[in-house]
């Protein structure tokens, strides 16, 4: 069976009775967490069942505090609103990335904490090297010292940043 | 930055690294209000005019108050997205003076930083690119989260924000029609291939333009390494045997062809950019494979962004017809191509 409110199939199924009417609500992962339905394959199925008899308010659409934007624009767009949205629908934004990311949940490589730092230098002297060893082989002999100059240079700061670390 | 001895030019036009990035604290850009926008484009040249004496000084263009030939031409020479040449509303790009680097302001995200480079240089591309961000970092303050990194409008983007890709010239496999499994591999690899090199190049159908999908989960390093080594040197050997294959199946028949359409650009008096790009890519295939002798690979490529509409138009210090396009366009190629 199909989500409601899109072609992905629904993993959760509700039937929901208030005020003496009956209706059938049918949701995929995405559609059931912008719903307030969190983790549907996990859920036991007795808890589901009570919260299903309960009779539902009209359901508020979940909204990024920061922004206004809401998880169906989001899903429309394939944009997040800002960058609040992404813990403000934490459980959709999951779903999305690794969707996309070929299922990778976790960010490595470069940071704002370390490149302010050590990667700094390191990259720099390694840049530099790289430059040199073309400044060698072009012949450029004057530029090379200069750039040796910069390595001795970045070679005694860092010592000295290690240093101030350990204190 | 002295650039690196360009490799494997007879297959890759150009190589580009991308960075994707946001001002922390203010909405994505498609959720901003004009305002919003100028207080981006203000965080964001005060960053640039700070990182101007560590790296290199970029000219700023504000694109609201740019003519739309020139928003054009600054569109074919791959210095602005199209989407950003045709928007409207506060935005900017901020252009290295060797026009091989550009920073697109208020496009889909706050901050695109692009750096390309002749055949395959992609180590350049990302040296130049990273050592700006890192340099524009502690005056800007980029959108960062712990679990997904750097944070983007668009999820296909997010963690290191960084795109590789490639510009590559695949003639002999779309003769030999072998383009189909390039795209099937290129899926399996999570690539993105599209054919694309400005007006005319889908109907040419001998470009293509490969870049990494996955930006997450992997470092910087990492994910250029695997661009590197594991796909561009299949693609590249695998358009070098198709033009072996043709040369040594029927010499004769590809050379009529490629000398064919060198004979037609020499004298066509009318010529439309798709039939400009068709010809071009058959006669770069003659250059690379020792077929043409007396035009050099470079004039060719440079051909590329000056047979554009916006690039005659603007050479031409005014609006042209379509008629007059077609005839300044094969003006070009006649002096371009001509024997001297
Ligand atoms: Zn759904
Ligand atoms: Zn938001």
């Amino acid at each position: 069976m199909k989500c409601d409110q899109c072609n992905r199939p629904a993993v959760v199924h509700q039937v929901i009775i208030s005020n003496g009417t009956h209706r059938e609500i049918h949701l995929c992962e995405i559609h059931a967490a912008e719903a307030g339905v969190p983790n549907p394959g996990k859920q036991p199925i007795n808890k589901l069942m009570a919260k299903v008899s309960q009779p539902v308010q009209t359901a508020v659409m979940p909204t990024c505090p920061t922004c206004d934007t809401t998880l169906t624009h989001i899903r429309k767009s394939s944009l997040f609103g800002c960058p609040d949205c992404y813990d403000a629908f934490a459980q959709a934004t999951r779903l999305i990335i690794e969707s996309v990311q070929g299922g990778a949940d976790q960010h490595v490589g470069r940071n704002p904490q370390n490149i302010a730092t050590d990667n700094t230098s390191r990259y720099e002297s390694k840049r530099l090297v790289e430059e040199l060893d073309r400044a060698v082989r072009a012949e450029q002999y004057e530029r090379a010292a200069k750039i040796k100059a910069k390595l001795a240079m970045l070679a005694e700061q860092r010592p000295l940043e290690d240093k101030s670390d350990d204190s | 930055m002295t650039p690196d001895t360009p490799t494997d030019l007879d297959v890759v036009l150009s190589s580009r690294a991308r960075l994707a990035r946001n001002v922390a604290g203010i909405p994505f850009v498609h959720r901003t209000t004009d305002d919003q926008r100028r207080l981006v484009m203000t965080r964001v040249t005060h960053a640039l005019d700070a990182a101007a004496t560590d790296v290199e000084p970029l000219d700023w263009i504000d694109l609201e108050s740019t003519s739309s030939l020139d928003r054009r031409v600054l569109y074919e020479r791959h210095l602005i997205s199209r989407p950003h040449a045709d928007a409207t509303g506060p935005r900017g790009v901020a252009v290295a003076s060797d026009a091989a680097m550009s920073v697109m302001v208020n496009e889909e995200d706050h901050v695109r930083m692009h750096a390309i480079a002749p055949g395959l240089s992609i180590h350049d591309c990302f040296a130049r690119v990273r050592r700006l961000d890192e340099a524009m970092e502690p005056h800007v303050g980029w959108a960062w989260h712990h679990q997904w990194g750097y944070q983007s409008a668009c999820p296909t983007n997010v963690g290191t924000g960084v795109r590789f890709s490639t510009m590559l010239h695949l003639p002999a496999l779309r003769l030999t029609r072998e383009l189909d499994k390039v795209r099937q591999a290129a899926k399996d690899l999570h690539l993105a291939v599209r054919g694309y090199y400005g007006e005319g190049s889908e109907s040419s159908g001998s470009f293509f333009q490969v870049s990494n999908q996955i930006t997450l989960g992997n470092s910087e390093d990492e994910l250029l390494d695997v661009f590197l080594t594991s796909i561009m040197p299949g693609i590249i050997n695998y358009e070098r045997a198709a033009r072996q294959a043709l040369l040594k199946r029927d010499r004769t028949t590809i050379a009529d062809r490629v000398l064919r359409d060198l004979a037609v650009l020499r004298n066509a008096q009318l010529v439309k950019a798709d039939e400009a790009m068709r010809r071009l890519s058959m006669i770069r295939l003659g250059i690379c494979i020792d077929l043409i002798s007396d035009v050099k690979l470079q004039t060719v490529n440079t051909l590329f962004h000056e047979i554009q509409a916006g690039h005659l138009q603007q050479t031409a210090g005014t609006s042209l017809t379509q008629d007059e396009s077609r005839a300044a366009r094969a003006t070009l190629l006649r002096q371009r191509l001509g024997t001297s």
